[in-house]
């Protein structure tokens, strides 16, 4: 960083300057990124507070029969599933989208921040915030009797595969809907997936519409991470697939589809 | 060589020709005005110079580069502040000027644009709780964090008080004395006027007038005056040996040359007929005068 130092003192405007280094560019705009996700109050409610008063709550009382297995060992995996969603579909989806109606996405465009560098800091961000939510998450699901198996890694793997598929569904919706759809239709998926997915009760009670339901990218991540998670069996394969399938779908059609401003 | 060099511009919506075959250019230390009433295709000309639309005819040149090719070794060169902000609304300007510094390798400190600016007592107050004038300069300030060498400035004074605009005027004068270019654009003929080098006037996509403001207001044809409304124009155009004509009520032109003598006659035939003289314009219009006479239609600036 020679030639900052040079040019600090210099008289106001003049000397030529050139971008900075991708990694400072990058750390910073990931910062702020991850600052604007924790400070919004209507954020955190999504990402922490449903899913900590859903898994205490569902764990504590007996609402909904878990089919034989422990109740926080049902809850516990379906809210980390949640998180995911939440995290990576929700917010990513909401905040990209008031970015692009405010011009804040046509503004960067013309600084150095290169749009590879701002996909990488909100991905960065998101996979920051989902770290928090399952340190937070995984302790109070501990503290209520929760054991996580051994399948760390492979849990690890359907959480970054679901992270892909719903940042590709909340890039697409950001960059082809107004802000203002994408908040209700974000919003609303999140209740409509939370419900059918197999994170509030098992996919069993769904009768024939399971067969529909576990095609859902929101389906596979519940049902891999109850497997991996909850009872410590191998995810079944059927679901592999399915998440895989949406983690390559969704970012290739929102990057096709997305505009700037 | 130009900092801005734009020949034969031409962008096309569809089937609708928003500017067509627009060309100036403009130097390093320097501040260019587009001029023109809304919708004359002033911001779809500067978008274009700075790369966000692809021109369907002519060239573009901004040092040198082609802004849409050459765009990521532009970036680093060129400060933009677009029509309408496009900051974070809960970022507050210290804030936001410290993100922008970092994807600059030697940035403008934050806190000596705050100041240069007048934002240090709101440098702490989240961009949407700001007035619109405060916006405006955190958007200007936002352009100049790279210590940019071609400043682009969409409407800068749009909505700004008077406190504000004294500010965006000493910011501009500053920037030419560092040799930066700079292009704005304007509805408003007395900024155009006060602010730039050399005004570029557009009405409907084409270029109707070009030059330094004195070149576009002085003309050496006319003689424009006030008096009460409805006086004798026939007479007094006998008088003058010249075409009076009362272009509103209590407002005159005269097609005579603005000789002293012209002058002399005018007045003394207002005095022989007892009449007050409010105004006198002789050989200079006001700016307004040459932009209403440039670009005739309904839709004025106001």
């Amino acid at each position: 960083m020679t030639t900052a130092s040079l040019h600090r003192d210099a008289p106001p405007p003049r000397p030529a300057t050139g971008p900075a280094t991708a990694g400072r560019a990058l750390l910073a705009q990931t910062l702020e990124e991850i600052r604007m996700t924790l400070e919004q109050g209507e954020r955190l409610l999504l990402t922490f507070v449903i899913p900590i008063l859903g898994l205490v709550l569902f764990s504590e009382v007996p609402i909904v029969a878990t089919g034989g297995v422990p109740r926080v060992d049902f809850y516990a995996p379906s809210v980390l599933a949640l998180a995911v969603l939440s995290t990576a579909m929700v917010n990513l989806g909401i905040a990209t989208g008031f970015e692009r109606s405010w011009g804040v996405l046509k503004r960067l465009g013309s600084t150095p921040l290169r749009a590879s560098t701002l996909l990488t800091a909100k991905l960065a961000a998101v996979l920051a915030v989902e770290a928090v939510q399952v340190v937070v998450l995984g302790g109070i699901a501990a503290g209520l009797g929760w054991r996580p198996h051994a399948a760390a890694a492979a849990g690890l793997a359907a959480g970054l595969l679901g992270t892909a598929a719903f940042a590709g569904l909340g890039f697409l919706m950001a960059g082809t809907l107004r802000a203002e759809a994408t908040l209700a239709l974000a919003n609303a998926l999140y209740v409509v997936l939370l419900g059918i997915s197999g994170m509030m009760f098992p996919l069993a009670k769904l009768g024939t519409f399971a067969a529909v339901a576990r095609l859902l990218p929101s389906t596979a991540l519940a049902v891999a991470l109850h497997h991996l998670a909850g009872t410590g069996t191998a995810a079944p394969l059927e679901s592999w697939v399915v998440l895989a399938a949406w983690a390559v779908a969704t970012p290739v059609v929102a990057a096709r589809s997305f505009r700037f401003s | 060589m130009p900092a801005i060099d734009v020949e034969d511009l031409t962008v096309r919506f569809g089937t609708t020709l928003a500017v067509d075959r627009v060309t100036f250019s403009a130097h390093a230390g320097e501040i260019l005005c587009l001029l023109g009433p809304n919708g004359a295709g002033k911001t779809t000309t500067v978008e274009t110079v700075e790369g966000y639309r692809r021109p369907a005819g002519g060239t573009v040149r901004v040092l040198g580069l082609d802004p849409v090719a050459d765009r990521l070794a532009l970036t680093a060169r060129l400060g933009v502040m677009l029509q309408g902000g496009g900051t974070y609304p809960q970022m507050t300007p210290e804030r936001a000027l410290r993100l922008f510094a970092a994807y600059y390798d030697a940035p403008r400190p934050p806190a000596e644009l705050l100041g240069l600016l007048g934002l240090d007592h709101v440098a702490r107050t989240p961009a949407k709780r700001l007035s619109g004038g405060e916006r405006q300069r955190l958007s200007l300030a936002l352009a100049l964090v790279g210590r940019p060498e071609v400043v682009f400035l969409d409407e800068p004074t749009a909505g700004v008080d008077p406190a504000g605009r004294i500010a965006v005027r000493r910011v501009l004068d500053d920037l030419r004395h560092a040799g930066v270019c700079v292009l704005l654009t304007t509805h408003e003929l007395d900024e155009a006027e006060r602010l730039a080098d050399r005004l570029v006037i557009v009405d409907r996509g084409k270029v109707v007038a070009a030059g330094t403001p004195t070149d576009l207001v002085t003309t050496g044809d006319e003689i424009r005056f006030a008096a009460p409304a409805g006086i004798d124009c026939a007479g007094l155009g006998a008088a003058l040996a010249a075409t009076v004509t009362e272009t509103s009520p209590g407002e005159y032109r005269a097609d005579t040359p603005a000789t002293p003598a012209a002058v002399a006659r005018l007045t003394a035939w207002l005095a022989q007929h007892d009449l007050p003289l409010a105004d006198l314009r002789a050989g200079r219009l006001r700016l307004e005068d040459v932009f209403l006479r440039l670009v005739a239609h309904e839709d004025q600036p106001t």
